[in-house]
């Protein structure tokens, strides 16, 4: 096992671990703290791909804005665990079985598939740099991108117009 | 790395958050379980972006991507991803200004 494997082993079991604390830790700030770990962890398995550019970007963008903002929703509030609502009992029981059958049907399905020959380039390849995704945003992806400003001017219009005391 | 490892933990991590949002009633949670489903499929297409470039390095002009592509549409679901957070936490913030909890079984009161 080389320095490779064992780094995207251990990034999978940070990820996974990181995401079922989310799922099942009873603070509402623990669960934002394990969220960023999960994301920095998908930013490890990024840069392990060598898709530098992505990696930076999920940094800047989840882990830096959105986890603020989540964090800032949840200090507003002053929500508490006593007060959290509970699902019952069998309803928890019932959406675990629901999750866990759709992985198990998944991990069937894909298991046979005949993709031993493919292998994704971990370490190597240009093809993640801001060199090469710059050009190709600028070129073939100018118009979604500059639908993405009008879109980001929407949402923070409808944040503004939604979250207004009127 | 062989790319089936990357399709299961991708799985994995879908899968964690689709019980997430089957298993709690906070809204904020929800939010966070879609984040982690939206980093699994990110994740999954990166992976998939680096096989083709891999496929398309030995075999030049052969057609098809050549994996630029897979990269954008991460970018592009970041992009909508933070869109999408800024108005769903306002509405949850709405949602605590008037039922002072973020339960999503008040919101059942929208039917009548």
């Amino acid at each position: 096992m080389n320095a490779t494997q064992g780094l995207f082993w251990f990034l999978s079991a940070l990820a996974i671990g990181s995401a079922l604390m989310v799922v099942t830790s009873k603070n509402l700030v623990y669960s934002v703290l394990y969220l960023i770990v999960t994301f920095f962890a998908i930013s490890g398995h990024y840069i392990l791909l060598n898709a530098q550019f992505l990696a930076i970007v999920n940094l800047i963008v989840y882990a830096g804005a959105i986890m603020v903002l989540f964090l800032f929703v949840i200090m507003l509030m002053n929500l508490n665990t006593e007060t959290e609502a509970q699902r019952k009992r069998w309803l928890k029981f019932a959406g675990a079985i629901a999750g866990g059958c759709l992985l198990l049907v998944m991990v069937a399905t894909l298991k046979r598939a005949d993709y031993k020959s493919y292998t994704a380039q971990t370490s190597q390849g240009d093809i993640g740099l801001i060199n090469n995704l710059g050009m190709a945003l600028f070129k073939e992806y100018v118009v979604p991108f500059e639908i993405s400003s009008i879109l980001f001017l929407s949402a923070m219009v409808g944040a503004v117009v939604i979250g207004k005391r009127d | 790395m062989p790319v089936n490892y990357y399709i299961f933990v991708a799985i994995a991590l879908f899968c964690i958050g689709i019980t997430g949002v089957l298993t709690r009633r906070n809204a904020i949670i929800i939010f966070m379980c879609i984040e982690i489903m939206l980093n699994a499929v990110n994740l999954l297409l990166v992976a998939f972006s680096k096989m083709h470039y891999a496929s398309h390095l030995i075999t030049p002009g052969a057609g098809g991507a050549n994996g630029t592509d897979g990269q954008l549409f991460v970018f592009f679901i970041m992009v909508v991803a933070a869109a999408e957070v800024s108005v769903g936490l306002a509405i949850i913030v709405m949602l605590y200004r008037n039922t002072h909890s973020t339960d999503v079984n008040f919101l059942n009161r929208l039917k009548n």
